[in-house]
């Protein structure tokens, strides 16, 4: 194993990402408390330069480091680009939300941009240990931000509740990592997918280890039965945290489980149609399931939660049919987690803009909304209408997409019972809609008088701050996109194709 | 001319949704620019579908204006495949008709007016993209295009009917038929899967039309396929026809929307769910059709009584109009459900119909609410004394919805009878006799309230706008010429029909 570091320079972005993660802890120490507003300006044009190095080192390369356990390639490549705006979204559209809301922006940042580095390591990941190594990397920095609003009892207790069920699916996740290596005595995923399409008969250790993988990684995506930690979770977090779990932590995840899964498992053809069978159950329950309770909810954050884990069902059915001989499913699934991620930055972007001036997430504070901020108004509207899959918005495109992969796929009822899922969640998000187009803000508008920037005019009517420059530009951006994508994905879809033949070719 | 060809259905889909976006930079406070704006856009699409039905060349037939815009490659194959046929070609001039008709009438919209004319154009280019594309994920994209503003059009700009005993909240009305459409696309969207897993099956994934009817031709889909695929076609667009038992959400919703809303309603989006159960249902299925063609033609003729009857005891001119659609929509579904040549040809020639003549009504009882400010027929009394034009107009309409030979619904409910008659006997009498319901109450309402003793509480009634007036006229025009010379529109119509029914 001579070449451990010939190849070394292709994770500069990596080793660049984390020299930025502790400069900002130290430059932090350093900085009057009036100046912090300069660690968000540094965190962005580090990540500009994280993804201006990758965009110009990493096209084209298609190496395995480290005999095979972290993957250099074009898969990688394009869910790291992802992972880097999603972070440079979330500092943008959060900086004002922290400034307000939360102590120690340092140490936020810091985190931040760790778990950002977690991510990049987990998508490269070809091996269980690695990938391990790189969620828990994620997981840590999320514990710690969900628990970040100091003398918020929710947030501490979302913080709580979190790092229990964190825990507790890690070592499930553990656990199943040892017996699968007790049964195989491997863990790159591309020796398991040999020895599993080696063997018909699955022994007992392989089964339960393969199990307990799925069910630590379900824990991770919270796909129902293991979801009941998101909810509050979700609810307590700051809200940036909130936006930042439902996207990025999911987004990762599943960008792992794609890999794991190509490389791993469908290759055995057999066993692998038996699997199918369960995620289509699971995918078909968290669908259902997650937009069903959604209809109940009252808060904002809730709802995204319980909208989230409906989504998440969605994109499991797209995992499902993945299979050997087409790349339809593996694009799918990559074109779905673009179409979700830009689409809820969007809302949660305005949602976190309407945070800051009233410091309410009420469904019923949105009334009228549309007449005193049009803008985040219509941002949250076309945001939930693409969530619900309604065409010109990207929604309607990667569900499109999603569900006629699925369908040509065999699982035609999978797909129906995603388009009755889709039907429930209109519902819901016409009901946002309608308290912020059709109920006026006559009678009960009503500002919290925490931070009194929301006043009440003698009329009745809230007049509301402006929108800060930064969400004025993270919408804006996020609406181009979203309607772009939403008319004309060919292009992404050219690139996102690129990534899964690397995804499928390393076989 | 050619190079106008090439592009003009594009242009019908393209300028309104752009315009839609140009109109969101529009300024808030001032509704007229905008309204002008409106205008002046949907008098070029009108003008635009006007040339692409004299364009089509009826002695030829087949798909015309054809143009194929690549959209998603390999491994999907989405395509912007355009394309009108002897069906399509006078609905699409009916949405030019009615879109413009429909602005023109929204004069009235002063709050927020912005939003509500990008809402329409957009809602406008969706119909224009149904009726003009061969490729199933555009024909179901603009289907949801069309459908989706609704709701916003309703609950921002509608409004609610007291009944005395309860309210029918606009926000009721507008969610109903929102959720009831949009769980018709569901069924919608499962058939669209359907039929492209089944191409993939047969090794050829395809979302086009074209292709479709050539494997449906070549015997890909199979016998059972057809049969349990086909009712997702006919309830998903029957929902949005107003087939019976589904109807419930179309009187609610026409009721609530705002005038020049109900007018696109009724008149063109209805026509929406017809048309599809033809062009995918029909075209792509016809095993499955000719199976289940006779429950739809049941259900048609429940459709035909029950709206008639139901439209008896309505004492809201809005409500009469809404049941008597749903009645009418009837006498479509019926046609279709022959598939007879002179059956079907009658049900396209009655969407044309109905859908100016709905329109008309509507915009009539717009213009009669907006100065009254009540529609209940109990109150509303000898309307000619004051507002004669627009009361005259709406007696036309209701004429031609009762059949009244020399206007434009005798033609089409006779071709409906004609093929009805000469397949299920019994469901045309049942049907001739929902026509004279019809007469029952569309009489009695001119004769109360139109034309009874005037109500001396209306004495100082302002008439309708001269702008009123002249969209009515043309309106009533266009009822009268299609009255009394059918031929440009049944020629155009039969080429499509003919070529339709080949295929079975």
């Amino acid at each position: 194993m001579s070449g451990l570091t010939a190849n070394i320079y292709l994770l500069t972005p990596e080793f660049i990402l984390a020299g930025l993660a502790l400069l900002v802890l130290a430059v932090d120490l350093f900085l009057p408390d009036g100046k912090k507003s300069i660690l968000p300006i540094i965190c962005i044009s580090g990540l500009v330069s994280v993804g201006l190095v990758s965009m110009i080192m990493l096209p084209g390369v298609n190496i395995s480091l480290y005999g095979g356990i972290l993957a250099v390639d074009a898969f990688s490549l394009f869910f790291k680009i992802v992972f880097l705006l999603i972070g440079i979204f979330i500092i943008l559209s959060s900086a004002q939300y922290i400034k307000q809301h939360l102590s120690h922006q340092g140490e936020f940042y810091g985190l931040l941009l760790f778990s950002v580095l977690g991510m990049n390591i987990m998508v490269q990941s070809r091996e269980l240990l690695t990938a391990y190594i790189a969620l828990e990397l994620l997981s840590f920095s999320l514990y710690v931000m969900v628990a970040y609003s100091l003398s918020n009892a929710k947030s501490n207790e979302a913080g709580l509740k979190y790092i229990i069920v964190g825990a507790f699916s890690s070592a499930v996740l553990l656990y199943g990592l040892s017996m699968l290596y007790s049964a195989t005595g491997v863990t790159k995923f591309v020796d398991i997918g040999m020895i599993l399409s080696g063997t018909s008969e699955l022994s007992p250790a392989l089964w339960v280890g393969v199990a307990l993988i799925f069910v630590g990684l379900g824990f991770k995506l919270s796909i129902v039965p293991f979801h009941m930690w998101a909810p509050d979770t979700y609810e307590g977090a700051p809200l940036p945290v909130t936006a930042y779990l439902a996207i990025a932590s999911k987004t990762a995840a599943f960008a792992l489980v794609l890999r794991f899964v190509c490389e791993g498992l469908i290759v055995a053809e057999s066993l692998w149609q038996e699997w199918q069978m369960i995620f289509a159950v699971l995918a078909a329950v968290s669908m259902l399931v997650g937009n069903l309770v959604a209809l109940a909810q009252t808060n904002m954050k809730r709802l995204m939660a319980y909208s989230s884990i409906g989504h998440i069902g969605y994109i499991l059915a797209g995992v499902t049919v993945l299979s050997t001989d087409s790349l339809v499913a593996a694009n799918s699934v990559s074109f779905y987690l673009v179409g979700y991620a830009v689409t809820n930055m969007v809302v949660f972007a305005a949602i976190i803009a309407f945070f800051n001036s009233t410091g309410d997430d009420d469904i019923s504070s949105l009334r009228g909304l549309a007449d005193s901020q049009p803008l985040l108004a219509a941002s949250i509207a076309i945001g939930l209408f693409s969530l619900a899959g309604l065409p010109i918005f990207a929604g309607f495109t990667v569900k499109f997409y999603l569900f006629a992969a699925v369908a040509s796929s065999g699982f035609l009822w999978l797909a129906g019972g995603a388009i009755i899922a889709s039907l429930i969640s209109l519902y819901y998000y016409l009901q946002i809609i309608r308290q912020m187009y059709i109920e006026g803000s006559d009678n009960s508008a009503h500002v919290s008088s925490d931070d009194g920037h929301g006043v009440i005019s003698p009329s009745g009517t809230i007049s509301l701050p402006r929108t800060s420059f930064s969400t004025t530009l993270v919408l804006g951006v996020g609406l181009i996109v979203v309607i772009w994508l939403g008319v004309y994905p060919g292009p992404l879809l050219e690139i996102i194709e690129c990534a899964s033949e690397a995804l499928m070719g390393t076989r | 001319m050619a190079a106008m060809n090439e592009i003009i259905l594009v242009s019908l889909i393209l300028i309104p949704l752009i315009a839609a976006i140009v109109a969101m930079g529009f300024p808030k406070d001032n509704p007229r620019p905008v309204w002008y704006f409106a205008i002046a856009v949907s008098a070029v699409t009108c003008i635009l579908s006007v040339i692409a039905f004299v364009g089509y060349d009826y002695t030829e037939g087949g798909y015309q204006f054809t143009r194929t815009y690549d959209w998603i490659g390999d491994p999907v194959n989405i395509s912007l495949a355009l394309g009108i046929d002897g069906i399509a070609a006078p609905l699409v001039l009916l949405n030019g008709i009615v879109l413009l008709g429909a602005v023109l009438i929204s004069q009235t919209i002063i709050h927020r007016s912005r939003d509500f004319f990008v809402l329409l154009l957009a809602l406008g280019s969706g119909v224009f993209g149904v009726f003009a594309v061969q490729d199933l994920f555009f024909l179901f994209f603009f289907y949801e295009l069309a459908v989706l503003p609704m709701y916003l059009l309703i609950g921002v700009w509608g409004s609610s009917t007291d009944f005395g005993t309860f309210l029918r909240t606009k926000e009721y009305g507008a969610m109903k038929l929102m959720l009831v459409l949009v769980g018709g696309s569901v069924l919608i969207w499962v058939g669209i899967l359907a039929l492209y897993a089944q191409s993939a099956n047969v090794g050829s994934p395809t979302f086009n039309m074209i292709e479709l009817g050539e494997l449906a031709k070549a015997g890909a889909f199979s016998h059972e396929f057809q049969r349990w695929v086909f009712p997702l076609f006919m309830i998903g667009f029957g929902i949005l026809a107003g087939l019976w038992p589904f109807h419930t959400w179309s009187p609610d919703g026409h009721v609530a929307a705002p005038t020049g809303v109900s007018m696109l309603h009724a008149g063109v989006l209805m026509k929406l769910g017809a048309f599809g159960i033809i062009r995918v249902g029909v075209i792509l299925l016809p095993e499955g059709a000719s199976a289940w063609m006779p429950i739809l033609i049941i259900l048609g003729t429940v459709n035909v009584v029950y709206g008639a009857i139901s439209a008896i005891s309505q004492h809201d001119l809005k409500y009469v109009i809404g049941y008597s659609s749903v009645s009418h929509m009837g006498y479509v579904i019926m046609g279709i459900a022959t598939l007879h040549p002179v059956g079907v040809t009658g049900a396209v020639l009655q969407m044309f119909s109905h859908g100016i003549m709905t329109a008309l009504m509507f915009a009539m009882v717009g213009s009669i609410y907006e100065r009254t400010h009540i529609r209940d027929t109990n109150v509303l009394n000898g309307l000619i004394k004051r507002m004669g034009t627009a009361s005259c107009f709406f007696a036309i309409a209701g004429l031609a919805s009762l059949g009244l030979p020399g206007l434009s619904g005798f033609i089409a409910e006779f071709m409906v009878f004609v093929g009805v008659f000469r397949t299920y006997l019994p469901l045309a009498i049942l049907a001739v006799i929902g026509a004279a319901i019809t007469a029952v109450y569309m009489l009695r309402l001119l004769a109360k309230t139109f034309f009874g003793e005037a109500d001396p509480r209306w004495d100082n009634l302002p008439d309708s706008s001269p702008l009123e007036k002249a969209v009515g006229a043309v309106f009533v025009a266009i009822l009268i010429v299609v009255g009394v010379w059918p031929a440009p529109l049944v020629r155009v119509i039969n080429i499509g029909v003919d070529s339709v029914l080949q295929g079975l």
